[in-house]
């Protein structure tokens, strides 16, 4: 067994990629302080995302987990060239889920789960130096997920469900890198919608081959969440180009891209559990952020994301009746290409270090507890693909960010 | 609440986690001030340095200004604050007492039609040269001095007004009797900038030399707003100015002065102006017949050089045809009621404000009145070759006189003669295209075709840190000149 787990962790340090774009990670306390695993642990109605399939070997009838978190993610910015200093002022940001499963019978558990699986907020200083890119943007999506497991048998379950997104957006640029009314105010537009909504859908099986190990798969897919017909607010337009620059709508696409899992788990006598998770996030469907407004303007943004994967690892310790400590980590790839480093989601790879824990009040009751620290290395990047003139000019420098997510749930079952 | 408490320090911590470079910009030390001391930096000049563009001073044009750009820069070198003499708008324009006396400033407006047109900002300036911000300012850069101007006590003076007083300097001097180096000095300068003589030509040359070349003569009382200033008066002015700014030991940048003949003021309207077809051409060709056969005459009673006679004959096509002109320089045959008058070529400039009546009718009641073909552009209206020589004569002593200086006081030289002749010829490069000195389309020079846009004095300051890290072994950053705007739209 340790033979396994330190070539697993030789295979993680050697893969050398890239972080997460605008996935936001945080499913569950319980899960994610095992360092986000989970597609074959079954711990908690919290299985609803991780695997569907997974709702059919919980132990109770009924069980519900509600939790929140707090993202307090910072970026810095540098360009040596030009003296360039930015810290971004991003917003504390509170994704949250909300699961619940309930066994109706011997073969079938249904579930709801509620979650914001996708979202960003970044917040720079007004006009900053890459403020042709993007000043402050918010994303936003809640997954709804009415889902369905079937058991086979004791070995072997299914599950599933559609999933019904809803997203906001709201993002805010300048026009270009100089251009200013008389009074020296930056041209810029915000794009505003709410209520954007998509339709998509879970997939999972597991198998529990032996009583000590589970194996799971779990696909969810794209959702392209179309804006149409948004707000679209332009700013400090001079009078004589208000012809040009009229305030209407926009139309724009973003997909939340469609997500592969597999894992597996191994329980040692009753008290250790280690989990192996490994995703693979389908990037690729992620081509530009472009952006066609009622005035006739289009703005073409490639993005050109490349599928990445993540590396997950945890640990489960039932230290006794009340408490249960959790530990994990993972390495996420970041699907950003060289040269589409947009500062809008500056993520190169990141390391993250999780750990938690539940306190059990009662047979029925929990308060789960996680933390995760998300460490990326300082990155010499930039974004290529801004225009001016028909050509290409670089927006570059130094990134370096980091995320410090405390989280707080409970659980409540019988 | 206690946990409340606690919780929210924990999230004030985080929050407060701002990840750190390894090497960070806004650390002491990243950047260098190499020998030079950048706390105290003063800058003194003309318009250029006071951030002058498109035909005014507004507050969005001084915060462009070079030296201000460059302060900023400074400030990652051990840089302090920099003070300038904001006026009241970014209107642009001056009152005196409740009356205008300099125009709002330049703006692009569209007409019906969709095609841009430089204009006048419609509005009323509202900065009184009567409400005093009495300086001395970091900037001490004073539009329309000339060199021997910064010397002068009383310079600011409001009862010296208009003749000899200035009305941005007016605004910002220290007292009405103090002089724009006395005030520079007060700011006990650790760096100074010097970037002055331009307007020691420029009146000389925008006038279409209607001014006088005032070499050899030495007493600037004397001089008129369009002469040339004798280079032996510039040469001791500029010995004086920079004894007064490096007294105390202060290090510093002088500044070469461009060519006025590569700025688009002179360089737009082209002197083969005037477009005609075969007819037109032979009925004109026959006006200037006359003339013509005079001028073979003095040839023959050898009044006039052959050369002169080959420049004086007036001869038209079809096609793009030189603008008619008076030459005064031209051997004077008005005795004989022979006017001074030549085709332009390649070598005269007409000054940009001439584009307006150019080709239009001097009389209305008269066809044949056409400007720059009927009726000659008079001398006002033409920098002619010799008259563009003498300015660049003037130039070049001056330029001596600027290299020579820098090398005897120690000082950082900028070639911004270099950077003008770039601009006019091959364009400069930035990462947003190419900088060219093409009147409005260019980008580097505003729309009074003289003064440069934003991104023009982003590229002189960047001139001046490369200048000033050379010699002072300092690595004051660039900056960007595609994050600089160049037109403004109304």
């Amino acid at each position: 067994m340790k033979k396994i787990y330190i070539s697993a962790i030789f295979m993680l340090v050697a893969v050398l990629a890239h972080a997460g774009g605008f996935r936001v990670a945080l499913q569950g306390q319980k899960q994610l302080a095992m360092g986000h695993t989970g597609v074959a642990v079954v711990n908690s109605p919290e299985v609803a995302f991780f695997n569907p399939a997974g709702m059919s070997f919980l132990n109770k009838k009924f069980s519900v987990s509600i939790g929140t978190n707090l993202i307090f993610s910072n970026i810095s910015f540098q360009n040596e060239q030009y003296g360039w200093y930015e810290e971004a002022n991003n917003p504390v940001v509170t994704p949250f889920s909300v699961y619940a499963t309930y066994q109706l019978n011997e073969w079938a558990t249904v579930g709801i789960a509620v979650y914001t699986p996708y979202g960003s907020s970044v917040e720079y200083d007004k006009n900053w130096a890459g403020s042709h890119l993007v000043n402050d943007i918010s994303l936003k999506a809640i997954f709804f997920q009415p889902t369905l497991s079937i058991k086979f048998n004791d070995r072997f379950s299914i599950g599933g469900g559609p999933i019904y997104a809803n997203g906001s957006v709201n993002f805010n640029r300048n026009l270009d890198r100089a251009t200013t009314n008389t009074e020296g105010e930056r041209l810029n537009v915000t794009i505003d919608q709410t209520g954007i909504s998509a339709w998509g859908y879970t997939l999972g099986m597991m198998f529990k081959p032996t009583t000590n190990i589970t194996l799971g798969a779990n696909y969810r897919s794209k959702i392209a969440m179309k804006a149409e017909g948004g707000e679209a607010d332009f700013q400090n337009i001079p009078s004589n180009l208000q012809g040009q620059f009229s305030d209407g709508t926009f139309d724009a696409e973003l997909p939340l891209p469609a997500e592969l899992t597999v894992g597996a788990s191994y329980e040692i006598a009753d008290k250790w559990l280690i989990a192996f998770d490994y995703n693979r996030v389908f990037w690729d469907a992620y081509k530009a952020l472009d952006v066609k407004f009622s005035n006739g303007l289009e703005s073409i943004n490639p993005r050109n994301y490349k599928n990445s994967s993540v590396y997950r690892f945890g640990l489960q310790y039932k230290a006794n009746e009340r408490f249960v400590l959790r530990g994990g980590y993972y390495f996420d790839e970041s699907p950003v290409q060289a040269g589409y480093f947009a500062p809008e989601t500056p993520r190169n790879d990141s390391n993250n270090f999780t750990c938690g824990f539940s306190f059990n009040i009662s047979e029925r009751f929990a308060i789960d507890a996680s933390f995760l620290y998300v460490h990326f290395d300082e990155i010499d990047a930039s974004y290529d693909y801004y225009q001016e003139n028909g050509s290409n000019v670089p927006f570059g420098g130094t990134y370096k960010n980091n995320a410090f997510i405390p989280g707080i749930g409970v659980t409540y079952g019988f | 609440m206690k946990k409340i408490l606690y919780f929210s320090l924990i999230a004030a911590a985080f929050a407060g986690c701002q990840p750190e470079f390894n090497d960070a910009v806004n650390e002491t030390g990243f950047y260098d001030n190499g020998e030079a001391d950048f706390s105290t930096y003063v800058s003194v000049g003309n318009s250029l340095t006071a951030g002058y563009t498109d035909g005014a001073v507004f507050r969005f044009g001084q915060t462009n200004s070079f030296p201000n750009i460059m302060a900023t820069q400074f400030a990652h070198a051990g840089g302090g604050e920099f003070t300038q003499p904001l006026v009241d708008d970014n209107i642009g324009g001056l009152l005196a007492g409740g009356q205008q006396i300099a125009d709002a400033r330049r703006v692009i407006q569209y007409s019906a039609d969709g095609s841009p047109t430089p204009v006048i900002l419609d509005g009323t300036p509202t900065t009184d040269i009567t409400n005093i911000v009495a300086g001395p300012y970091n900037n001490m850069g004073v539009p329309g001095a000339k060199s021997y101007h910064l010397l002068v006590n009383g310079y600011g003076n409001i009862g010296n007004f208009p003749a000899a007083a200035n009305p941005y300097y007016i605004r910002m001097a220290s007292t009405p009797d103090a002089s724009v180096i006395q005030d520079a000095v007060a700011m006990n300068p650790t760096f100074f900038t010097l970037f002055i003589g331009s307007n020691d030509i420029l009146g000389y040359a925008t006038s279409g030399g209607t001014g006088i070349d005032q070499t050899g003569n030495q007493n600037v009382a004397s001089y008129g707003s369009n002469d040339i200033t004798d280079p032996t008066v510039f040469a001791g002015v500029y010995n004086q100015l920079l004894q007064a700014l490096t007294a105390n030991g202060a290090k510093g940048a002088v500044a070469s002065l461009p060519e006025v003949k590569a700025v688009p003021f002179l360089t737009t309207v082209p002197y083969n102006a005037i477009p005609l077809d075969a007819a037109t051409a032979a009925y004109l060709n026959q006006s200037y017949a006359q003339y013509n056969g005079a001028i073979q005459q003095f040839r023959l009673l050898n009044a006039i050089t052959e050369e002169e006679a080959a420049q004086r004959t007036i001869s038209f096509s079809a096609g793009q045809n030189a603008v008619v002109i008076m030459d005064e320089d031209l051997t004077d045959l008005s005795a004989y009621s022979v006017p001074n008058l030549r085709q332009a070529t390649a070598a005269d400039f007409i000054p940009l404000p001439v584009s307006s009546v150019l080709g239009t009718l001097a009389d209305p009641n008269d066809p044949t009145s056409v400007i720059g073909v009927g009726v000659p552009l008079n001398d006002g209206q033409v920098l002619t070759e010799t008259e563009a020589i003498t300015v660049d004569n003037a130039r070049m002593a001056y330029n001596a006189t600027i290299e020579a200086l820098a090398s005897n006081y120690d000082l950082a030289f900028v070639d911004i003669y270099d950077l003008i002749t770039q601009l006019s010829t091959t364009g400069v490069q930035y990462d947003g295209g190419t900088l060219t000195s093409t009147y409005a389309t260019g980008g580097a020079f505003s729309l009074d075709g003289v003064h440069p846009t934003a991104r023009g004095y982003a590229v002189v300051a960047n001139t001046f840190i490369h200048a000033i890290n050379d010699k002072y072994g300092s690595s004051v950053p660039d900056v960007n000149p595609g994050t600089y705007p160049t037109l403004y739209v109304e």
